[in-house]
């Protein structure tokens, strides 16, 4: 199966293992990767903050670079998420770029998505002894309803004792321009997660989406807490590639 | 509406965020109330069919606004009882002050209002010598303490027991024990007096029935009662979106309201007022008064990003799951409605107030309140939207609005993105690296550091990895 990788900016610029750890899962799993290069942002950031046209602009650009992609996969729900819940409005006075973004959106999954909905995997052939507890990203769950996936990927981990958090739907405080904007408010929130994450002791904290790991881990540095962010794909790669060695 | 206060938002949610004990009771009683939400709706089997049900009556009577206004208005006013349009706050205040002097009064007692609060009423009325004693628990509290509810329905949701004990004390309770019962005594037995000495009642309305034209108030301390049967007087107060056309909907909202508010199944009272004391009545008042307070919600109707917000119900549900006004409270927002609803309706209202447009920023966009809402309101998008026309408004040179038109840019050009990109990583690595302290000083990245560390951008970007990658699966191929 060929599959599309959108990377998503920031896991580009400021995470790029979880990309490649996304890349390598992906290809032990049979499928046949490939990266079109001109790829760059979702739009969100500039939507989130007001400004419509600008994330418009990007969305066109990224419609441009999949269109022919039959699988778009990314390890971000958060930009997965704008794609499915922000690009029918943004496009909603234009019938025929409305008509191209239904077709984005009908092919492209976060990539917990992916593995369980469509390869129909579960059971990756992973094994990693470690502790960990599964943070829901808003955007993977409210936007696109990703609740189990993740969490029958890490089930099914050999090795991995995972921990429910308490109020795991509860926001991080990240936000994207919220964490600056109103910073003080955002590692409160933080600091709210955290507690949780520290009170089921488990080594990593786990999510979809590398933006709550970034400010996560930012804020747990800062605490000087032993605790460490993993991404789903890195975890999950992590795990493939033991068992493979 | 907003509070005299000249300072932004970021200030008063530092301000909060510094009183711990202010965040304490906050977060204890909210996570109280979304459990108990929670549980109440996790025992009715269809809760999302009842959602979807009452979503459907509220926008059917929002774009039927007229039609439903007009019918309720006919029904009382068959029946001898009197209806006032308010086009603004002023207006709406000016009814109450002349029905209230009309009836020489000197005391008024009221039962919770937001309505009166949005218009400024108690302010009013003072001015005129009038004294206006509020006589829901938590709203008497934050009356005796001279300051705005902090909650949709827990006006008090911010204070301790030991505040309570000062403030009562001060009012002339002398030595009452900070406890829950010995304090609601003090205030049972003030407040007594004011039911039996007020001259008019006013009280809000959580929904008028327009087929009926009753009023229909919803109470867990049965002062509604009081302030509805005791005082010569009745007068209502309500935002002209509160109707639900028959009393079949009313039923659904019974189910809805109570369980989305406080996990109740029913709160203590609810009461169906229609119509004054009718000859041969043993109590009530002699005459009834509702003013229907438009102050901007008619100019919602038919907008197409905003019409739903008429929807809310006034339950506070969004408040409760809300993690910033979980964590900063509700006066931070510094306007009568808080938590992520008033963040919406805050800036709708008030279209001329500039001071208003920040409050679209006071969310992370996590979703939780439209989760919680019970009417759907789609407030995670609605907050987009107002930021939007936050963004139209500014200043055309601002940093913030040139950034984003570079963004427009570099996002449609591929190597421009690779060239922009590529020197912000270097730049930033050359300041961890070398000039760490100027971090703070740069705008964006010094909201960051302040409370977190930065990722250190060492290595390459994934595009030039994955080449990489590539070529050397060519080599090894």
């Amino acid at each position: 199966m060929k599959v599309a990788l959108f990377v998503t900016c920031l896991v580009d610029q400021a995470a790029p293992g979880v990309g490649m750890a996304t890349v390598r899962l992906l290809e032990q799993l049979g499928c046949e990767v490939w990266f079109p290069e001109q790829q760059t942002c979702c739009g969100q950031p500039a939507l989130n903050s007001g400004y419509p046209d600008q994330a418009r602009q990007a969305a066109l650009s990224l419609m441009d670079a999949f269109e022919s992609a039959a699988y778009v996969v990314s390890p971000s729900g958060s930009c997965v998420g704008t794609i499915h819940h922000h690009y029918p409005h943004l496009f909603d006075r234009d019938p025929e770029l409305l008509e191209r973004a239904r077709r984005l959106i009908d092919k492209t999954y976060e990539l917990s998505q992916f593995l369980v909905n469509v390869l129909g995997r579960t059971e990756l052939g992973a094994r990693l002894e470690t502790t960990a507890t599964y943070h829901a990203s808003c955007h993977a769950h409210r936007l696109l309803g990703i609740k189990e996936e993740p969490l029958q990927l890490l089930g099914q981990v050999q090795g991995l004792e995972l921990i429910p958090l308490a109020r795991v739907e509860d926001c991080c405080g990240f936000g994207g321009a919220f964490s600056v904007k109103l910073p003080e408010i955002s590692a409160t929130m933080a600091d709210e997660k955290i507690d949780a994450i520290e009170s089921t002791g488990a080594a990593y904290v786990v999510s979809t989406d590398v933006g709550c790991l970034l400010h996560l881990s930012g804020r747990l540095a800062r605490r000087g807490s032993p605790v460490k962010t993993l991404h789903l794909a890195e975890l999950l790669w992590q795990a493939m590639r033991g068992v493979a060695s | 509406m907003m509070g005299p206060t000249s300072d932004d938002l970021a200030t008063r949610s530092r301000r909060a965020l510094d009183d711990e004990f202010l965040r304490r009771a906050v977060r204890f009683t909210v996570e109280r109330l979304r459990d108990g939400k929670a549980k109440s709706t996790a025992s009715i089997q269809d809760w999302e069919e009842l959602r979807e049900r009452a979503r459907g009556i509220r926008e059917h009577v929002i774009q039927h606004l007229d039609y439903y206004l007009a019918r309720f208005t006919s029904e009382l006013e068959a029946r001898g009882q009197h209806v006032h349009f308010a086009a603004d706050a002023q207006e709406a205040a000016s009814i109450v002050l002349g029905l209230v002097q009309e009836k020489r009064a000197r005391l008024v007692a009221k039962s919770k209002s937001m309505v009166s609060e949005e218009v400024g009423l108690n302010h009013r009325l003072a001015a005129e010598g009038i004294e206006c004693v509020e006589t829901d628990l938590g709203e008497w509290i934050v009356q005796l303490a001279k300051e705005p509810p902090s909650h949709l329905i827990l006006p008090a949701i911010h204070k301790s027991r030991a505040q309570v004990q000062a403030l009562f004390a001060a009012d002339g309770a002398g030595a009452v024990p900070p406890e829950t019962r010995a304090l609601a005594g003090y205030a049972r037995q003030r407040l007594r007096d004011v039911f039996s000495a007020a001259d008019v009642g006013i009280t809000g309305c959580n929904f008028a029935i327009a087929e009926t034209g009753s009023v229909v108030v919803f109470t867990n301390e049965g002062n509604g009662r009081m302030v509805t049967t005791l005082p010569r007087t009745h007068i209502v107060m309500m935002g002209a979106e509160r109707i639900l056309p028959t009393l079949a909907d009313l039923e659904l909202f019974v189910n809805v309201l109570p369980r989305s508010a406080t996990g109740q199944k029913i709160t203590t009272y609810v009461n169906m007022i229609t119509g004054a004391r009718r000859d041969g009545e043993a109590d009530g008042p002699e005459d009834l008064h509702v003013v229907v307070v438009d102050n901007g919600r008619s100019r919602l109707v038919g907008d197409r990003d905003f019409e739903p917000v008429l929807d809310c119900i006034r339950c506070g549900a969004c408040l409760n799951v809300c993690p910033v006004y979980r964590n900063i409270g509700g006066h931070a927002y510094g306007s009568v409605y808080s938590g992520p609803i008033g963040a919406v309706l805050t800036p709708l209202l008030l279209r001329d107030e500039p001071r208003a447009r920040e409050l679209a920023q006071a969310s992370s966009l996590c979703g939780a309140c439209y989760q919680a809402c019970p009417v759907k309101i789609p407030l995670h998008d609605m907050l987009v939207t107002l930021r939007q026309r936050a963004a139209e408004a500014s200043d055309s040179m601002s940093p913030e609005r040139l950034a984003f038109g570079t963004f427009g840019t570099v996002v449609q050009n591929p190597w421009l993105y690779r060239l922009t990109t590529g020197l912000f990583r270097a730049l930033v690595r050359y300041l961890q690296r070398h000039a760490a302290g100027l971090l703070p000083r740069l705008p964006v990245i010094s909201g960051w550091v302040r409370h977190r560390e930065l990722p250190l951008l060492e290595g390459k970007s994934f595009r030039a990895e994955y080449r990489k990658f590539r070529k050397q699966a060519e080599k090894q191929g």
